[in-house]
C-alpha cells in the first residue's frame, strides 16, 4: 500500500547501522569462540562454545529475521525451538557426564 | 453408497481440468494438483523398493547363498531401506493427503507459500533423482541409518544417497513449515483451535517435528561428509572425534522422524473411525493433546536405537524411561477410537477396514515396543530380525496400512472416481494374511538370536524364513491388486457423489473433484467437523 508516494508499514524501519553493528558483534563474537577454544576450560568449554553460539543465534534472530519487531506469537514459537535444542543437547550431555 | 447427486451441482470447473497439459502441472501453485504430484511421483519409488524386499525375502529362503552374493545383499537391503523411508513413508501422508486436504479442511483456498510448496516437490524429484543416480552408479551398503565409521571408510558411493537424504530433508522441512503457516494464518475465521478436524491438528504437530528436528540429520550427513572427504575428524576417536555422537544425532532426527510418519496417520484414522461409525470422536480434546505430547515426547526418546552402543547407563535408564511414557498419548488415542466405535453404527466400507487393521497392527507394533523399551530385553532383542519386525508392524502396518486407508477414503474426492469395493476387500484381506505371515515369524527368529541384515542363517532359522519369504509374496500381490483397482478407476470407476462415506468435514461439503480454489463461495461451516445428522445409504 502507498500513500503520497511513500510505502506505509505498520511496524518500524530499522536502520543500516544497526545491522552494521549486530554484523559486527557477530564478528567479535566469532573472534571471542575461537579464542576461548585455546583457553584450558575443560567441563565448561562446551558450554562456553554454546552461550556464545546462542547469543550469536539470537542477534541473528532479533535483528536480521526482525523477530524483534513482530508479533510476539513468534518469539514464543522460537523460544520453544531453542527450549527443545536445549533439551536435545542437555540429554545427549547426560550420556557423555556419565560415561 | 451416499443419496446425493453423482454429479458436482458448482459451476466452477474442477482443479484436474482447470489448465490443461503437462506444463500446467509442473508449474502448478494448486496445493491440491502438487499433492497428486507427490502420490504420481512416490507410488513407483514405493513399488520399486517394495520388489527388492521381495527379492531379498527370496534370498533368505533358503540357507546359504541362492542368487545374491552378500554385497548384493546390502546394497539392495540398503536402497529398501532408503527409498521406503525417504521416498514414501516420510513424506507420504502429509506430502500427499495433507497437501491435498488441509487448506480445504480449515476452509482455505490455499496454503499459506504456494510457491514454496511447489519448490518442496522439486526438492522432493531432485532427491529421488539423486537417489536413482546414486543406484545407477553403484548402490551403497551402509543400511539405511549411515552409521559411522563405516559410512566413511566403505567403498562404495555414500555421498550421493547422503546429498539425497538432505535435499529431501528440505522438502520435508518446507512442507511442515507450509503447514504449520496456514494453519495459523488461513483458518476460516469462524474455525476455532478446538473446532479443527484431527487429521488438521496431527498434521500441525508433524509441521513442528518437521522444521525443528529435520535440520539436525541435514547437519550430521554434512558432517559425516566432511571428514569422510576433508578428514575432519568429528566422528573418528582415534583423533579426538566420537561415534557414538553420530548415533545421537542421527536419532535425534530419525526417532521424531518415526512420529512424522506416524502421527498424520493418527490424524487420518481420527477421520475415518467416527465417519464409518457415524458418530462424534470421543475425547477430541484428548486426542488433540495427546498428538502434541507424542510430538513433544516423541522428539526425547532416541536414545533407546542406541542402548547397546556403549552409553553411558544413567543415560540408558532415562531413555527407557521416557520410551515408556510416550506410550501413553498412544494409548490415549486406541482408547479414544475403540470407545468412538462403541455403540456407533459401524460400517465395514474398504476404508474402515484398512483403519481397524491398522489399530491391530499398531497395537502389536506399539506392545512389541514396550519390550524393546526395556533395558535388559533390548540388549538380548537389539540388531535381531524381531526389531526388523517390531518395526515393520509399526511402520508398514501403521504409517503404510492407514497410507493405503487414506487412499481408499479419500480417492473419490481427490479423482472424482469410485473403485470396485469387492476387489478392495479381497486385497485388505490378502494384505493382512500376507502381512502377519511375513512379519510374525520375524519375531520368533529374532528372539530367538537371528540377526538382522545378514544374507545367509543357521538351518535352525529356516522355517521362520520360509514362512515370511511365502508370505512377501501374498502381501506384494495385495498391493499390484490394491492399485490396479485404484488406478482401473480412473478409467472405468462410477463417477463418485460429493459425498461417498458421509463424511463432515468441509472437503465433503465440496465438489467432487473440487474446484482450484477449493469452494465455490464461503466455506459451510454451518456444523462441526464430526456432527453427522444425514443417514447414509450403503449397498
Amino acid at each position: 500500500m502507498q500513500t503520497e508516494g511513500k510505502p506505509q508499514f505498520d511496524h518500524a524501519l530499522v536502520p543500516y547501522g544497526v545491522y552494521f553493528k549486530v554484523w559486527g558483534a557477530l564478528v567479535l563474537l566469532t573472534v571471542l569462540t575461537v579464542s576461548v577454544s585455546y583457553l584450558d576450560m575443560k567441563h565448561v568449554r562446551v558450554l562456553t562454545a554454546l552461550l556464545i553460539a546462542t547469543f550469536k543465534g539470537s542477534l541473528v534472530v532479533l535483528y536480521f529475521m526482525h523477530i524483534r519487531f513482530e508479533e510476539r506469537m513468534y518469539a514464543y514459537m522460537i523460544m520453544v525451538v531453542l527450549a527443545t535444542y536445549a533439551i536435545f543437547i542437555g540429554l545427549t550431555f547426560v550420556d557423555y557426564w556419565y560415561r | 453408497m451416499s443419496s446425493q447427486p453423482a454429479a458436482s451441482p458448482m459451476s466452477l470447473p474442477n482443479y484436474l481440468e482447470a489448465r490443461p497439459g503437462i506444463l500446467s502441472w509442473l508449474t502448478t501453485t494448486d496445493h491440491k494438483r502438487i499433492g497428486v504430484l507427490y502420490l504420481a511421483s512416490m507410488m513407483p519409488f514405493f513399488l520399486v523398493a517394495a520388489s527388492f524386499a521381495v527379492m531379498f525375502r527370496l534370498e533368505l529362503f533358503s540357507p546359504g547363498q541362492q542368487f545374491l552374493t552378500n554385497d548384493q545383499y546390502n546394497r539392495l537391503l540398503t536402497v529398501h531401506g532408503v527409498v521406503m523411508i525417504f521416498l514414501f513413508i516420510i513424506p507420504g501422508i502429509p506430502a500427499v493427503f495433507g497437501n491435498f486436504f488441509l487448506p480445504i479442511m480449515i476452509g482455505a483456498e490455499d496454503v499459506s507459500f504456494p510457491r514454496i510448496n511447489l519448490m518442496s516437490w522439486y526438492c522432493y524429484v531432485s532427491g529421488a533423482v539423486l537417489a536413482l543416480i546414486s543406484v545407477a552408479v553403484g548402490p551403497p551398503d551402509t543400511g539405511w541409518t549411515f552409521y559411522v565409521p563405516y559410512s566413511v571408510k566403505t567403498h562404495p558411493n555414500v555421498l550421493l544417497p547422503m546429498a539425497a537424504a538432505f535435499i529431501l530433508g528440505w522438502s520435508s522441512i518446507l512442507t511442515g513449515l507450509n503447514f504449520v503457516a496456514t494453519v495459523h494464518r488461513l483458518r476460516a475465521k469462524a474455525m476455532g483451535w478446538f473446532e479443527m478436524p484431527l487429521f488438521v491438528w496431527s498434521l500441525y504437530a508433524t509441521g513442528w517435528v518437521q522444521i525443528v528436528a529435520t535440520p539436525v540429520v541435514g547437519i550430521t550427513l554434512v558432517m559425516v561428509l566432511l571428514e569422510r572427504f576433508l578428514g575432519i575428524p568429528i566422528f573418528d576417536p582415534a583423533r579426538g572425534g566420537d561415534p557414538v555422537l553420530y548415533q545421537h544425532m542421527f536419532w535425534i532426527y530419525s526417532h521424531p522422524a518415526v512420529y512424522i510418519m506416524v502421527l498424520p496417520a493418527m490424524g487420518v484414522v481420527s477421520e475415518i473411525i467416527p465417519t464409518f461409525s457415524r458418530k462424534k470422536i470421543f475425547g477430541y480434546r484428548y486426542i488433540v493433546f495427546s498428538s502434541i505430547a507424542i510430538a513433544a515426547i516423541g522428539s526425547l526418546v532416541w536414545g533407546h536405537h542406541m542402548f547397546t552402543s556403549g552409553m553411558a547407563d544413567v543415560a540408558r535408564i532415562v531413555f527407557s524411561f521416557l520410551t515408556f511414557f510416550v506410550a501413553v498419548p498412544s494409548a490415549v488415542k486406541v482408547f479414544n477410537w475403540l470407545a468412538t466405535m462403541y455403540k456407533g453404527s459401524v460400517w465395514l466400507a474398504p476404508p474402515m477396514v484398512w483403519a481397524l487393521m491398522f489399530i491391530l497392527l499398531f497395537s502389536i507394533g506399539g506392545l512389541t515396543g514396550l519390550i524393546n523399551a526395556s533395558l535388559s530385553l533390548d540388549v538380548h532383542l537389539h540388531d535381531t530380525a524381531w526389531v526388523v519386525s517390531h518395526f515393520h508392524f509399526t511402520m508398514f502396518g501403521g504409517t503404510g496400512v492407514i497410507f493405503f486407508a487414506a487412499l481408499h477414503y479419500w480417492w473419490p474426492k481427490v479423482f472424482g472416481k469410485m473403485y470396485n469395493n469387492t476387489i478392495a476387500y479381497l486385497a485388505a484381506g490378502i494384505f493382512f494374511f500376507g502381512f502377519l505371515a511375513t512379519y510374525l515369524p520375524l519375531f520368533f527368529a529374532g528372539a530367538r538370536g537371528m540377526p538382522r541384515r545378514y544374507a545367509d542363517y543357521l538351518p535352525e532359522y529356516e522355517i521362520y524364513h520360509k514362512i515370511s519369504t511365502i508370505g512377501s509374496w501374498f502381501l506384494f500381490a495385495s498391493l499390484l491388486l490394491l492399485l490396479g483397482n485404484l488406478v482401473y478407476s480412473l478409467f472405468k470407476g462410477k463417477r463418485a457423489p460429493i459425498s461417498p462415506w458421509g463424511g463432515a468435514t468441509l472437503e465433503w461439503r465440496t465438489a467432487t473433484p473440487p474446484p482450484t480454489l477449493n469452494f465455490d463461495g464461503e466455506p459451510d461451516l454451518s456444523r462441526g467437523a464430526y456432527e453427522y445428522p444425514e443417514q447414509v445409504d450403503h449397498d
